[in-house]
């Protein structure tokens, strides 16, 4: 930043003093001259001079106006139209000088004509050079590589040109023919290029007509100036240096003549069109609101009403409504600029005039309905446009578009309200996955606890008894179920144990397991038989269960001292049991209804205590559903026989050993680690 | 996935039930014994033959009708079950509190003597 500003003032500085040695050395020669004195200045000083005067101002606009990102367009203008002012006002200035001084004889001085010539000279070539640098900026917006050559291709002709001034050599006629030709070649192609015309917006347009107009009349002026005191002058001494000859002037001021008589006719003819570019722009705003209307977080509810609003001014309609069938089929209106009532009507005018299948969801395509409101009498509209919204290709509802004039829609209009609607359909689209996506989230999160729970409700200790060693293993699918099994010990010689699966899933089996335990935990105490138990525990649950849910249970107690297992089984699956010295492991058949499904006294009717006696060696597997059920990855189930092969397997060995390859044995066969219930097994193996 | 299919046979509501029972299609079948309940019938019998599976929740909805049933004194029978859909109610102890039998002649007899 601080080296351009420093390269402005240096060529600044550079170009001022090119311009005093320019005018004294210009000024001497002249004077000597009219003294009849032999100058002591070279003769090709002022020459280049103004070469060096010129490149020191090309730089210096080159810095300040094209390397300066923040100009507009206009701005640009205006930096040329400002530069021109001050110029001009300048330049009038000391023709107001000229005037006041009259006919005395400094007015009629030549040294003085030439001084002020010198001074007009200067303001142009600066007009012209600050003109150059914004022309550059406007032609060389959007550009291309084809343009970038040909401004080059200007820069070093113009140099060119510079040089050939500045030496003074003199080229044939054929050369400096063809020469002239390319140049105006040149300044045509690079005169072309108008894309910026197309990005002003109509009060630009206008402000830019203007500024180019007053541009034109600084040009007109300061060209007049210069060759008029120059014509005089050199009327009067042939030792007058004229550099109306100069070609660089003549070709910038050509140039930016040319552009600038282009840009203006270009601006003029665009000004009946320009509204429709606004318009096309602020269509692309319009779509950009409603696309980014959901990343906002605004309801569905805003994106309608954007909807409404930015289809309402771009195809310049009176009014319109929007019909949408939300969820649950309930339909819901939104309008804008026109009454709910008013809207009605329209809807029954056109059921009545058995106009069918456009005004409901049911219509695929857009359709001019302006013929049908023509017999329409006490409403305001007579033209009627109406737009299926659609969401995954699924018609959601309607858009209708309303305006007071007849025939009031072109096709154009209906293409660009189609186009809208699409977004709309889109857009709310999005809105209802995200909404999904969230609701998702926040069952996920509900799970999570669900889970958690039902964790923290399974024991961290089995209860430990030198009659027999214990062991139990649990592993929940991702969807939370309800597997539930602890002991409790009644007094030395009593434990009892439970084994339990609440139906269903999520939070509600989770809290049914708690309920559960908590009714467990209680009974257990208060050292009931099995089939009291399970009917205590029935009355309890019919009152927090709901209808069709249910608690499959297995109730034991274990009698250490009589060695025998007193067992209630509600609907839970039978007990697998193998005796010691028998090779075959088998299931306890036995009756029982699951708690929860009868809801009277009558329970009692549906549920047994069963007794056995144990041994030492025997072993008794607990398990739940989850187990039997697993699958394989060919559908199979794991089954009864399957579990107890298990348990065969591993006869002899501990209560881990035998739990393990029943684990192991699942796993195996299921062929996944992914789960899809809750696998719970329970195994106790007694001593004796 | 479940399939459920209706129709009538000598006055009573047969609901022939196809597929498998899970949480979800399990809404369906309380759809069609309510849609059958309401319409008035006093014998419902339920095909089974073509159930390969029922889950919890499946047992559950025949579970939630017995009240209501035996309130109306409309008699729901079963039959045609598949062993392992039979061993199913078997463990959870419904089939004291549900009438089962082998095949629908059996089942309409059943359920033409219990109106009585």
């Amino acid at each position: 930043m601080l080296k351009s500003k420093a390269l402005i003032r240096l060529t600044f500085l550079g170009a001022m003093i090119a311009w005093l040695v320019l005018l004294f050395s210009d000024i001497t020669i002249l004077f000597s001259s009219l003294q009849g004195l032999q100058p002591d200045v070279p003769m090709w000083l002022p020459r280049v001079m103004l070469g060096v005067y010129i490149i020191s101002l090309f730089y210096y606009y080159k810095f300040r106006i094209e390397h300066d990102d923040s100009l507009n367009f206009t701005d640009l203008l205006w930096k040329v139209f400002a530069t021109g002012l001050i110029t001009t006002v300048i330049s009038l200035l000391f023709r107001l000088l000229v005037l006041l001084l009259g006919s005395t004889a400094l007015a009629t001085n030549l040294v003085f004509s030439d001084f002020i010539y010198q001074i007009n000279l200067a303001l142009l070539v600066n007009f012209l050079l600050a003109a150059l640098a914004s022309w550059k900026r406007l032609i060389l917006y959007q550009k291309s590589k084809w343009l970038i050559r040909t401004w080059a291709i200007f820069e070093i002709s113009l140099f060119a040109m510079l040089i050939y001034d500045s030496a003074g050599i003199t080229l044939s006629e054929t050369v400096s023919t063809t020469f002239k030709i390319l140049i105006a070649m040149l300044v045509l192609a690079l005169s072309a290029n108008m894309r910026w015309v197309a990005y002003l917006n109509f009060k630009q347009k206008w402000t830019s007509l203007l500024l180019l107009l007053l541009t034109f009349f600084y040009l007109l002026y300061f060209s007049y100036t210069v060759e008029d005191s120059a014509q005089q002058i050199s009327t009067k001494t042939l030792a007058f240096l004229d550099f109306r000859n100069q070609l660089v002037v003549i070709v910038l001021l050509v140039f930016i003549v040319t552009y600038g008589i282009f840009s203006f006719l270009v601006i003029l003819f665009n000004l009946p069109t320009s509204s429709v570019f606004e318009q096309k722009l602020e269509e692309v705003v319009n779509y950009q609101r409603i696309s980014q209307s959901i990343q906002t977080e605004q309801d569905e509810e805003s994106v309608y009403n954007i909807l409404l609003e930015s289809t309402v001014s771009s195809v310049f309609a009176d009014a319109a409504w929007l019909e949408i069938t939300g969820a649950n089929n309930v339909r819901r209106m939104y309008t804008y600029r026109v009454t709910e009532i008013e809207s009605k009507n329209i809807c029954d005018h056109l059921e009545k005039n058995h106009v069918r299948g456009i005004l409901d969801a049911g219509s695929e395509k857009t359709k001019n309905l302006s013929k049908h409101l023509a017999s329409m009498r006490g409403s305001r509209f007579r033209s009627l446009l109406a737009f299926p919204i659609k969401v995954k290709e699924e018609n959601i509802g309607t858009l209708a578009l309303l305006k007071e004039l007849p025939d009031g829609f072109n096709k154009e209009m209906t293409r660009i309200v189609s186009t809208f609607a699409n977004q709309a359909g889109i857009s709310i689209e999005n809105f209802r996955l995200m909404e999904e996506a969230f609701q998702n989230e926040r069952y996920k999160e509900e799970l999570k606890i669900a889970k958690t729970v039902q964790q923290s409700l399974l024991p961290n200790k089995l209860e430990e008894d030198p009659d027999f060693e214990i062991e139990a293993f649990s592993a929940s699918a991702d969807e939370v179920g309800g597997d539930y099994y602890d002991t409790s010990r009644i007094n030395d010689h009593l434990i009892a144990l439970i084994i339990a699966d609440v139906s269903g899933k999520g939070t509600t089996a989770a809290f049914h397991m708690s309920q559960m335990k908590g009714i467990f935990h209680s009974l257990a105490q208060s050292h009931l038989e099995p089939k009291e138990f399970m009917q205590r525990a029935n009355q309890a649950l019919v009152y927090c269960l709901e209808r069709g849910s249910f608690i499959s249970a297995s109730y034991f107690i274990i009698d250490t001292q009589a060695k025998k297992i007193r067992y209630s089984r509600a609907g839970h699956c039978p007990v697998l049991y193998s005796r010691e010295g028998e090779t075959q492991a088998s299931f306890l058949k036995d009756k029982g209804a699951a708690l929860g499904m009868i809801r009277s006294k009558d329970y009692c009717n549906f549920i047994d205590t069963n007794e056995i006696k144990y041994s030492a060696g025997d072993t008794m597997v607990l398990y739940t559903d989850g187990i039997t059920e697993a699958k394989s990855s060919k559908g199979e189930e794991f089954g009864n026989d399957r579990l107890a092969h298990a348990l065969n397997e591993k006869i002899g060995s501990t209560a881990k050993e035998i739990e393990d390859n029943i684990i192991k044995r699942l796993y195996e066969f299921s062929g996944s680690t992914s789960l899809n219930d809750d696998y719970t097994l329970m195994t106790v193996k007694f001593r004796g | 996935m479940v399939s459920i299919k209706r129709l009538q046979e000598s006055g009573a509501d047969i609901i022939a039930v196809i597929g498998e029972i899970d949480a979800s299609s399990s809404i369906e079948l309380d759809l069609a014994i309510a849609k059958s309940v309401g319409e008035g019938f006093k014998r419902i019998l339920v095909d089974c033959h073509a159930l390969e599976y029922i889950s919890s929740a499946g047992l559950g909805v025949f579970m939630s009708y017995i009240e209501e049933l035996r309130e109306k004194k409309i008699q729901m029978v079963l039959y045609g079950l598949k062993e392992k859909v039979a061993n199913t109610f078997e463990i959870l102890g419904l089939a004291d509190l549900l009438h089962i039998r082998e095949n629908k002649s059996e089942a309409l007899k059943l359920a033409n003597e219990l109106s009585v």
